[in-house]
């Protein structure tokens, strides 16, 4: 059926937006520490995706909300099914929100440092996890034949589903990388641009081979496709980056990103979540499914809400257009101030200065 | 260890805890609109210095809503899938809708709020925040259409082949009279929840007569919006008690403790009897006032809990429909009370600030301050009435708590998160009240930084300005994190 063709695009869509997004907010806390080297660098990687990473991990919550609308059956399954990873995502989210507001509002350096490394190491988890996750997703998972979840944790970490997981944190990376790139200047620029790079190649490399692994698990020209120009899209934007082409590197890490979730998605198709045992148990786009009713109504709200959210959150790039730099951070705290002070006194080797 | 009791106790200790930071943030940015409005019509920078005061509060609360809402999403997957499996072509829908209208534009705008005091005109800013309220207002109406479904499923077909409700009719579950009066009675509830912060916080720095400019104005709105919301919050209980009487009889016999169907029946304010409230040894009773809740009439019948509990055994089965009633009964004299309370804080401020007065005695102001604790404690023993009322049903009439739970995860796991999330929780509930408490304190920034953050042409008395050296490539960012 037509609806749940569209659904499961539409899914697909917002993976693609969630992963696209979201990706840089992980892959720029995940280097936080490497490259944002001083308090102020690492004020200007937190400040470069302030205004817009609780936007874009809204796609998540919607692409959440979208799978429990349209394909009950495959929320249900794999949202208890894939429970302890699942936790480890939500902590993961749940503390980088925080960290976000919270860092910058006590006082003391060991206050900073501690919801740094909260940063760091909540957005190399969920990276690492989401990958993992479908991953496990594309390869199947053990399901008996009412649907239920039908193995363990150990199930979740097949060789194949670590590669994949290995192939987005370094891809998150270096899109976080190249983000940073285009929204900084000077130092933190250039380092973000030589970090892109290296980081590039072994994303590159990763996700050639999964994309090879994953045709040989299931072999879907489409897929392969996507796959390849993935593959093919990050190259030419490490050659963009290297030439200090950040718009264009921007482009293509987030091409590439979406083309990577968009193979994992045709590959799949029609299954949603297939069975590695009881093939009775394999949910698809019409087992999973709501009622027509509910896929109908759910396409009237999608079509006249997805323009809408897209205009606004396209509208808060564009606000927030320009490049950060490091003497546009604000000393931030009362007691904060005194520590900027010593920062452009170490800066400039001179007496006190003046505000 | 019982997944099934272990997953009921998460699901409340998440939702409480989702629900302290909620209703703050739907009254505050109400109320946060309001005076950015002020500000944008008056050019007094007073307005300017009250909303980014409270702008410090509400991000700090903000953040932590937004982290265990996700949670919140979540967990209908993790711990509940048979539930999931169950209502999803229902359920589902308004949950999606949610997202797609609601956490879309507040964490978009909110964004633009944050950052874009020196992007945006302050009309344009100022519209950044009524935008960000409408957000987290809408998402609130989804939300509550889904719980109000559980309680009074609407709009629905039981289909034959898989025993599972489907969706007839999207309008029926978005607008029964049930979501439209619980709409309006959490709606009250939070805004009165944000103008008692308000108030509180406000009665601390006028107590110590500390940046008066700036919390006299914010004490009065402050004020105003006590007294209506917790008059709302009355009319609005007052309805959906009635409402509820038909769709939902147990729950509330069970609030009362009515055992036996009586008419004209008195509602008790205070009553000491034996802890399962099957025999009360002293009670302060008003005549007729649950007949007059319930029905409308002094004179109206009350079903009680052992004739209900006959009817449903014919009508579902054999089994236990009752709540547990101790909970039942004091949640709903907790809530019916702290409403009644705030009403008189609302009305004692007013009259004791009227015409620009500031009382003197410190007793009053500390009062005020404390009466912050009360709201919070109304909006969690509102729920746990709610939700514990309709047991043992999720979803009422058609399925119950025990066929909800994840067939599949164990107890082991169902722990594991229990502990996770509570610990997790309980850590962040302390950063999150000393922030807030430090922040508080610290005060509204001046005159002069706050005019700072705006445009140059934006400020009043800087007209001529117009684009300068402090809006080049180095000006300091408005806002950083």
């Amino acid at each position: 059926m037509l609806l749940n063709d569209l659904w499961f695009g539409l899914i697909a869509v917002l993976w693609i937006g969630y992963f696209v997004l979201d990706g840089f907010d992980f892959g720029v806390g995940g280097l936080l520490g490497v490259l944002g080297r001083d308090e102020r660098g690492r004020r200007v990687l937190i400040n470069t995706i302030g205004p817009v990473w609780d936007g874009n991990e809204v796609w998540l919550l919607v692409a959440g909300g979208a799978t429990f609308a349209a394909f009950p059956q495959w929320y249900a399954t794999l949202f208890s099914g894939f429970y302890l990873p699942l936790l480890a995502i939500l902590v993961c989210l749940i503390i980088r929100a925080v960290a976000f507001e919270y860092r910058g509002k006590g006082h003391s350096d060991t206050w900073r440092r501690n919801w740094d490394w909260a940063i760091v190491a909540c957005s190399v988890g969920p990276a690492l996890l989401w990958g993992v996750a479908f991953g496990s997703i594309v390869r199947g998972v053990p399901l008996s034949s009412d649907h239920e979840f039908a193995g363990g944790v150990l199930d979740l970490l097949s060789p194949f589903a670590v590669l994949v997981g290995v192939t987005t944190l370094l891809l998150f990376l270096t899109h976080g990388a190249v983000f940073v790139a285009l929204k900084t200047t000077e130092q933190v620029r250039e380092r973000a641009n030589r970090l892109a790079v290296r980081l590039g190649v072994s994303a590159l490399v990763a996700m050639a081979g999964m994309v090879l692994w994953q045709s040989q698990l299931r072999f879907d020209p489409i897929s392969m496709a996507a796959g390849t120009v993935a593959v093919l899209g990050l190259g030419l934007g490490l050659v963009a980056a290297r030439r200090g082409r950040d718009g264009w590197a921007f482009a293509a890490s987030a091409v590439a990103t979406g083309l990577l979730v968009a193979s994992w998605f045709t590959a799949l198709y029609p299954a949603v979540l297939p069975s590695s045992t009881d093939p009775a148990g394999t949910l698809t786009i019409h087992n999973a499914a709501s009622s027509p009713y509910t896929l109908t109504v759910m396409t009237w709200v999608a079509a006249i809400m997805t323009p809408v959210v897209l205009a606004y959150q396209g509208w808060t790039y564009w606000v927030f257009r320009r490049r950060i730099s490091t003497r546009q951070i604000p000393p931030s705290q009362p007691a904060g101030q005194a520590e900027a002070q010593l920062d452009d006194r170490a800066a400039t080797g001179a007496g006190p200065a003046s505000a | 260890m019982d997944p099934l009791a272990l997953a009921r106790w998460q699901f409340g200790i998440t939702t409480v805890y989702h629900f302290l930071f909620v209703p703050l943030t739907i009254g505050l940015a109400l109320l946060m609109a309001i005076v950015e409005t002020a500000w944008v019509r008056t050019r007094n920078p007073v307005y300017l210095r009250t909303v980014k005061f409270w702008g410090k509060l509400f991000l700090i609360n903000f953040a932590i809503g937004v982290a265990t809402g996700i949670v919140q999403e979540f967990q209908f997957g993790m711990n509940w899938s048979s539930y999931s499996r169950f209502v999803g072509d229902v359920f589902g829908a308004p949950l999606a809708m949610e997202g797609l209208v609601a956490f879309f534009l507040e964490s978009t705008f909110l964004g633009l709020w944050i950052f874009g005091w020196d992007r945006l005109s302050p009309r344009l800013h100022a519209a950044c925040m009524w935008l960000v309220s409408a957000g987290t207002i809408a998402s609130a109406y989804f939300i509550l259409a889904a719980n109000s479904f559980m309680q009074h499923p609407v709009g629905i077909e039981v289909d034959s082949a898989t025993g599972r409700p489907r969706l007839t009719d999207i309008g029926a579950v978005l607008f029964q009279p049930l979501q439209l009066v619980t709409f309006g009675h959490v709606l009250a509830a939070c805004l009165l929840t944000g103008a008692v912060v308000m108030t509180g916080v406000s009665a601390y720095f006028l107590a110590r007569r500390r940046d008066v400019d700036v919390f006299r104005p914010s004490l009065r709105l402050g004020l105003v919006g006590v007294v209506i919301g917790s008059l709302a919050v009355i009319v609005s209980g007052d309805v959906q008690g009635r409402v509820m009487t038909d769709v939902q009889p147990m729950k509330m016999a069970a609030a009362e403790a009515l055992y036996d169907t009586t008419s004209h029946a008195s509602l008790s304010l205070l009553s000491i009897g034996t802890l399962d409230g099957s025999r009360e040894t002293f009670a302060v009773r008003v005549p007729g006032l649950l007949s007059f809740m319930a029905t409308g009439g002094v004179k109206g019948t009350v079903e009680g809990i052992n004739d209900i509990q006959q009817q449903y055994q014919q009508r579902f089965g054999p089994g236990d429909y009752r709540p547990n009633i101790p909970v039942t009964y004091w949640t709903f004299r907790a809530m019916m009370g702290i409403g009644f309370a705030l009403l008189a804080v609302g009305l004692a401020g007013l009259w004791l600030t009227r015409r620009r007065r500031l009382p003197d005695r410190a007793w009053v102001w500390r009062l005020a301050t404390l009466a912050i604790v009360l709201p919070f404690v109304g909006n969690s023993v509102g729920w746990i009435f709610t939700e514990m009322g309709r047991q043992p049903w999720t979803v009422f009439g058609l399925f119950t708590t025990s066929e909800s739970v994840s067939p599949t995860v164990t107890g082991g796991e169902v722990l594991t998160s229990l502990v996770v999330f509570t610990g997790l929780y309980a850590v962040l509930a302390v950063i999150n009240l000393r922030l807030m408490a430090r922040h508080a304190k610290a005060g509204p920034v001046s005159t002069a930084d706050a005019l700072a953050s705006v445009r140059r042409r934006d400020r009043p008395g800087d007209g001529e300005g117009g684009s300068s050296a402090t809006e080049g490539q180095d000006a300091p960012l408005s806002f950083a994190y």
